[in-house]
C-alpha cells in the first residue's frame, strides 16, 4: 500500500499536524464533509453511497434465505465482505482479498454484530432450517483515506435502507407476496477512527495523512454511548493515556455524527 | 447464547475454573524449543498450547518484498486442524489473516526495523490447542521467539485479555467465558515503555468498564512479563551450565 509520496511532503504533513493544522485547513478533530445517498442500487435490497471528502464507498445489501448456524438456530445470519476495487486506487490490485480488505470487512462486521445492529432474532423463517442471510458488501470506489469510518457509516446507512419482501411460509416453501417491510434493527453503531501522528490524535485522516500515521484505533459506539468494538492497527503503539483520550473522542464524534444524520 | 442462565461466576466470586476475578490461568513458558529456528518459544496458557518460531533477520523471499530503508516483519498465525473441538480446515481463514496482521502490528513497535534494511524476519505461530485467548498467548510466545533469535528489541511484548463476565470485569478469559461472556478485550503491552501495541474489543462495555478492562489486562501483562524474562534467562542459564561443565571436563 504505497503510492509514491516524497519525504519532503511527509515531513510537511507531520509538521502541520504538530502545529495543530491539517492539509485542508480542518481542525485535528474535524471530519471532512460527509454526504450519504441511500437506495441507489434498485436490484439490491438496500444500498448506500458515502462521500467522505474524496473517499467514496458504496455498500450493497442482498438478503437471501439460507441455513442458520447450529448454535443459533433461531437467528438470521449477517455476513460482511469488503472489496478494495482496483479502480479505487493505483495500489489496489485485482485478486483474492488481501489482509487489508479482510481487516476492513471484519471491523465493519464486528461493529454491527457486537452492537446487535440487525435484529437477527426476527429473521428466522423456520427454526434450525431456514433464516434470512443478510449480505453486506462494502465496495470501495475511491480511496482517499479513512476507509473504516466511511465503510461503517455506509454499511449502516445501507442496512437502514434495506427492505425485506413480504412472504408466506407454507409446507417448507417460501412464497413472496406483495409489499416490503423494513429490515428490523436494534441499534445504530457508529465507528470512529482516531490516528496518532506525531503524538497528536487526529480524526478522519486523508490518504496522505495515513501515510505518516503511526497507529490507529477504531472504536464503535452505540446510542447509549457504550463501546461495542475496538481495533488497534498500524505499526506503532498508544499509551494508556492516549487510549483514554481516544475513547472519549470517539464518543464525542459518534454523538456528533448521530445528531447530524438523525440516527 | 440461547439458554442463557449459565452462571460463569458463583456467589463467592469464583469462576468456573476456580479462579478469582483477577487471577491468571497457569502459565508455562519455554524458550529455544526448536533447533532449526533462529529463535523459538512454547507457551502453555491454561489449555492453550502454542509454538512460535522466528527466522532472521535474513534475505527476503521473494526479493521484491524487501524494503530499502527497513526490515520487514512477517507473521503467520495458524491453527492446527486438531486444535479445536470441530476440525478446522488447515487453509487460512479470514480470522487467521486478520490475527496475523494484528499480531504483526503488535510486535513491530518492539523492533528496530530501521536498523536492518533489505532484510526480513519471519514469525510462525502454530496453535496446537486453543482455549480462548490464543492471540494473546501467541504474542507472548512470538516476542520470546524473536528475542531468542537475537533480534534487538525495545522491550518484550506481552499480551493478556480481560473481559466482562456476569456483569464483572475479569482477567484472562478462558474459552467458555470468551464465548458466553459479555465482552472480550485483548491487550498487548510493552511494560517498560508503557505502550499498548494491540487493543481489540468485542461485546458491549460502558466507557468506564472499558477503561477498567484495559487496566486489569495491563496488570495481567505485567505479571506475565516477569515470567517471560525468567524463561529467557532460564535458557541461557542452561547454556551456561553446559558450557561450564564442558570446561571442567577439558580441565580434567
Amino acid at each position: 500500500m504505497s503510492s509514491l509520496i516524497t519525504r519532503v511532503r511527509l515531513k510537511q504533513i507531520s509538521q502541520h499536524i504538530e502545529n495543530g493544522k491539517r492539509l485542508d485547513e480542518r481542525g485535528l478533530h474535524d471530519y471532512r464533509p460527509i454526504k450519504i445517498e441511500q437506495g441507489i442500487i434498485e436490484k439490491a435490497e438496500g444500498s448506500a453511497r458515502i462521500y467522505m471528502g474524496k473517499t467514496e464507498v458504496l455498500v450493497g445489501v442482498k438478503v437471501e434465505t439460507g441455513e442458520p448456524f447450529p448454535d443459533t438456530p433461531n437467528e438470521g445470519v449477517q455476513t460482511v465482505n469488503a472489496e478494495l476495487v482496483p479502480l479505487a486506487s493505483p495500489d489496489f490490485e485485482p485478486g483474492p482479498p488481501d489482509e487489508n480488505s479482510i481487516e476492513l470487512a471484519r471491523i465493519v462486521d464486528r461493529g454491527l454484530r457486537e452492537s446487535h445492529a440487525i435484529d437477527t432474532g426476527k429473521l428466522c423463517v423456520e427454526a434450525g432450517k431456514k433464516v434470512f442471510v443478510v449480505f453486506v458488501d462494502v465496495y470501495v470506489l475511491n480511496h482517499d483515506g479513512n476507509l473504516i469510518d466511511a465503510s461503517a457509516l455506509a454499511a449502516l446507512a445501507a442496512l437502514m435502507n434495506t427492505k425485506l419482501p413480504n412472504y408466506e411460509y407454507k409446507n417448507g416453501e417460501l412464497k413472496i407476496k406483495q409489499g416490503f417491510t423494513q429490515l428490523p434493527m436494534k441499534s445504530h453503531p457508529i465507528t470512529v477512527t482516531i490516528v496518532k501522528i506525531n503524538n497528536q490524535l487526529v480524526i478522519d485522516p486523508q490518504l496522505e495523512e495515513e501515510k505518516v500515521m503511526d497507529s490507529r484505533i477504531s472504536i464503535a459506539v452505540n446510542e447509549q454511548g457504550n463501546i461495542c468494538a475496538v481495533q488497534k492497527g498500524g505499526s506503532s503503539y498508544f499509551t494508556p493515556q492516549q487510549i483514554l483520550e481516544a475513547s472519549k473522542l470517539a464518543q464525542a464524534k459518534a454523538a456528533e455524527l448521530r445528531k447530524k444524520f438523525n440516527w | 447464547m440461547n439458554d442463557k442462565p449459565i452462571k460463569l461466576i458463583d456467589k463467592k466470586g469464583i469462576r468456573l475454573d476456580g479462579r478469582k476475578a483477577d487471577e491468571l490461568r497457569p502459565l508455562k513458558l519455554q524458550v529455544g524449543v526448536l533447533s532449526n529456528a533462529d529463535g523459538s518459544a512454547y507457551i502453555e496458557h491454561g489449555k492453550n498450547k502454542i509454538l512460535a518460531a522466528a527466522f532472521g533477520p535474513r534475505e527476503m523471499h521473494p526479493k521484491h518484498l524487501a524494503l530499502a530503508d527497513r526490515m520487514v516483519l512477517r507473521c503467520r498465525y495458524h491453527m492446527a486442524p486438531f486444535s479445536v473441538q470441530e476440525r478446522k480446515s488447515p487453509a487460512p481463514s479470514r480470522r487467521e489473516v486478520e490475527l496475523s496482521k494484528v499480531i504483526r502490528e503488535a510486535l513491530e513497535p518492539a523492533l528496530f526495523l530501521e536498523l536492518y534494511p533489505r532484510t526480513g524476519v519471519d514469525v510462525f505461530i502454530e496453535v496446537l490447542q486453543a482455549d480462548g485467548g490464543t492471540r494473546c498467548a501467541s504474542i507472548t510466545a512470538a516476542a520470546l521467539a524473536i528475542a531468542d533469535a537475537g533480534v534487538p528489541m525495545r522491550d518484550l511484548v506481552v499480551a493478556c485479555a480481560a473481559g466482562k463476565v456476569d456483569d464483572k470485569v475479569v482477567l484472562d478469559l478462558h474459552d467458555e467465558e470468551d464465548k458466553l461472556g459479555a465482552a472480550d478485550v485483548p491487550v498487548a503491552y510493552m511494560p517498560s515503555l508503557d505502550a499498548i501495541t494491540l487493543l481489540q474489543m468485542d461485546g458491549i462495555l460502558t466507557p468506564n468498564e472499558f477503561q477498567q478492562a484495559v487496566e486489569i489486562a495491563m496488570s495481567g501483562c505485567k505479571k506475565i512479563y516477569e515470567m517471560q524474562k525468567e524463561a529467557l534467562k532460564t535458557k541461557y542459564m542452561v547454556v551456561k551450565d553446559i558450557e561450564e561443565k564442558e570446561e571442567e571436563e577439558v580441565e580434567e
